[in-house]
């Protein structure tokens, strides 16, 4: 695979590239950055240098536009929190914060830039019923009920079906696990409840340890098969890795170790390995070496399917094999998330109503 | 060089193969499609558009075409792409000339937050221009489309958009949407007026794309100085009425109508609070189209 056709990942890598870019190249640039969602974090690395008077005019218009989008977003996740943080109070439990919105709750930079449409929180799974009982008390519902969906999701998965705010229309997903309890990989939940850390200034929010962040953010990524954000992602991993790597010494080393002990090695390995590949992340030796434990058995295979998985959802970044290329890690995630046994009938009866729905839909016009 | 000036012939294979690139106003869009009936229209309804140069960076990729798979052929369809992604459910493929129109709006609206965007039409005299905000169905496209055509300018028969500031209203002149009984008013009143195609059973009725006049069209990068916030309301058999109406509602109502007012957050309140601060604001009510064409003139000489 080219990855050279990533403009995107070129600029990120070696921003001093900007001063050779004519207005094709940027014209490139905003379209894979609208792609992957990352307008909002081009804006944010261009405020930071205070580059931005560089880029041309009609380019910096897209990014300044984005910058509405994220400020109001990033103002509203402290106010969600906050409702968050009051009903779960009621019941005496923490508010665990994944992701996005964690990353912006802990000023990490990650955070920055970071657009994203829904919160994701971890709850122990013997407090889930009476926090599903509370968040309805206090506004939020499952939306689009379905008895099929709703069975699915609380036999098979590592959440509950998302729950929106009658009012405010925000989304709220409730995690038990970071993974579903049927996968391959099956990191000890407990584990990452014993190391979180509070947020400064905001009692009872906490966030995974910034090691356990790293690895949930490469499970998510990596075990997932969402991979129409793949790269966002990846640039998530990266700034993650860039910034907690500086601040501790000993941080590739913890990550390793952290990594056996939840069992999360495979993982970790494709993390470094493509963050270095597609952004240069600076990986210690000791990182390099411990990940290798990961390594997967066709390690050829993976980077033929993850290299074009992995950029930006656009067409200027794409080859022949692409979509093949997604379409058999998406698989691949449906495969190591359930045994066949159960993967089979689900996807079976996925596609047969997606088919009655198209019909619904096309007899309804 | 206008859209105007190529072949006809030429444009419809460009659209059809690596895509028209041209000036809308402040935009350059590059649009795709397979249909003729696109290009057709096209060539006649942005005839008097600058097409961009060579190299110039594209704000929206835009495509038109058959979805894939059975609706290609059986009750075809059209979908609108914007760079790969879909916004909407596919149309009747008989739509696909407004589809265009429509995308261009959404396209426009749910991007440029540089901009505050009123679900408005806008139209200007010596310098001053009015914004009519108004939901649809309050007979703005007809009012806007009869003042365009005796002398005023058009800036835009669906978006005003006005700067942080609230000093200027960006032109974004396109062909105004008439619908239903207005199509046939509007054509009656200026036979000379040109329309794209007639398109039946959309969700808005019956659409007609009425030709925006090239002097509006040219004068496309003079910004205008907001002066007037008026919500027009078409009422059958009722008196011509420009009556008073209080800042506060007129906030509201210009906030009801505004695309990204959530979205631009506190600064979206200060601009909108500077617009209706620097705007005479008025409820008009009207069913005959020259007194109101009156109306407004004599509201523009006592300025």
């Amino acid at each position: 695979m080219d990855i050279s056709k990533n403009k995107l990942a070129e600029l990120l890598r070696s921003p001093e590239k900007m001063d050779q870019f004519n207005l094709s190249d940027w014209d490139v640039i905003i379209r894979q950055a609208r792609a992957s969602n990352l307008m909002f974090k081009l804006y944010h690395l261009f405020e930071q240098k205070n580059d931005l008077g560089k880029v041309p005019l009609e380019a910096r218009r897209h990014l300044e536009a984005s910058r509405h989008l994220g400020a109001n977003l990033h103002h509203s996740v402290f106010l969600e929190v906050e409702y968050i943080n009051s009903a779960l109070k009621c019941i005496g439990l923490p508010v665990v914060l994944l992701k996005g919105a964690a990353y912006v709750i802990k000023g990490a930079e990650a955070g920055n830039g970071r657009l994203f449409s829904d919160i994701d929180i971890l709850v122990e799974k013997n407090h889930l019923p009476e926090a599903e009982k509370i968040f309805k008390q206090h506004g939020w519902f499952a939306s689009n009920y379905d008895e099929y969906n709703d069975r699915y999701y609380r036999s098979w998965m590592h959440e509950i079906p998302p729950l929106t705010h009658v009012k405010r229309d925000s989304v709220l997903d409730v995690h038990h696990a970071i993974i579903p309890p049927t996968a391959n990989l099956k990191p000890d939940t407990s584990k990452l409840f014993n190391c979180i850390e509070q947020v400064d200034g905001l009692e009872n929010v906490f966030t995974l340890s910034s090691i356990d962040m790293v690895l949930h953010s490469a499970v998510h990524l990596f075990q997932d098969g969402e991979l129409e954000h793949g790269f966002r992602d990846l640039v998530d991993l990266d700034a993650l890795a860039r910034e907690f790597s500086a601040q501790d010494s000993s941080f590739w080393e913890k990550l390793v170790s952290r990594a056996q002990e939840l069992g999360l090695q495979r993982p970790l390995y494709y993390a470094i390995r493509y963050t270095r590949r597609f952004l240069n992340t600076p990986i210690s030796q000791l990182g390099l070496h411990g990940s290798e434990e990961g390594k997967p058995s066709f390690p050829k295979l993976m980077d033929f399917l993850f290299e074009r998985a992995l950029m930006p959802a656009h067409s200027t970044c794409d080859d022949s094999f692409t979509a093949l290329a997604r379409w058999v890690l998406y698989i691949r995630a449906h495969y190591l998330r359930m045994p066949l046994s159960l993967l089979l009938p689900h996807l079976i009866r996925k596609a047969y109503m997606k088919r009655v729905e198209k019909n619904k839909a096309a007899t309804a016009q | 060089m206008n859209i105007g000036s190529i072949p006809q012939i030429d444009l419809l294979k460009t659209i059809q193969n690596e895509g028209v690139v041209f000036q809308v106003a402040g935009f350059t869009i590059k649009l795709q499609s397979p249909f003729p009936e696109v290009s057709k229209n096209i060539h006649k309804l942005y005839s008097d558009y600058p097409l961009a140069e060579q190299g110039s960076f594209i704000d929206f990729h835009m495509k038109v075409a058959p979805p894939k798979g059975l609706r290609r052929w059986y009750r075809p369809q059209v979908e609108f792409h914007l760079d790969g992604f879909r916004p909407f459910k596919p149309l009747p493929q008989d739509q696909a000339y407004a589809m265009f129109e429509w995308s261009l709006n959404w396209c426009i609206a749910n991007h440029m937050h540089n901009y505050f965007i009123v679900h408005a039409a806008v139209v200007e005299k010596e310098g001053k221009c009015i914004i009519f905000p108004a939901p649809p169905g309050s007979g703005k496209s007809t009012l806007c489309a009869s003042l365009v055509m005796s002398g005023w300018r058009l800036l835009s028969d669906e978006l005003a958009l006005v700067d942080r500031n609230a000093e200027n209203v960006f032109p974004i002149p396109r062909p105004i949407n008439l619908k239903n009984a207005s199509i046939d008013i509007i054509r009656a009143r200026y036979p000379g007026a040109i329309f794209g195609p007639i398109i039946k059973d959309t969700a808005k009725g019956t659409v007609s794309h009425l030709k925006p006049p090239a002097t509006s069209v040219r004068l496309a990068s003079q910004l205008s100085r907001p002066a007037w916030v008026i919500f027009p309301k078409y009422q059958a058999g009722s008196i011509t009425k420009l009556e008073k109406k209080s800042k506060a509602q007129t906030f509201m109502g210009v906030a009801q109508n505004a695309f990204n007012y959530t979205v631009l957050g506190s600064e979206g309140f200060d601009t909108l609070g500077r617009l209706i601060d620097g705007c005479d604001c008025y409820d008009f009510c009207y069913s005959d189209i020259d007194e109101a064409i009156e109306t407004f003139q004599s509201l523009l000489d006592s300025k």
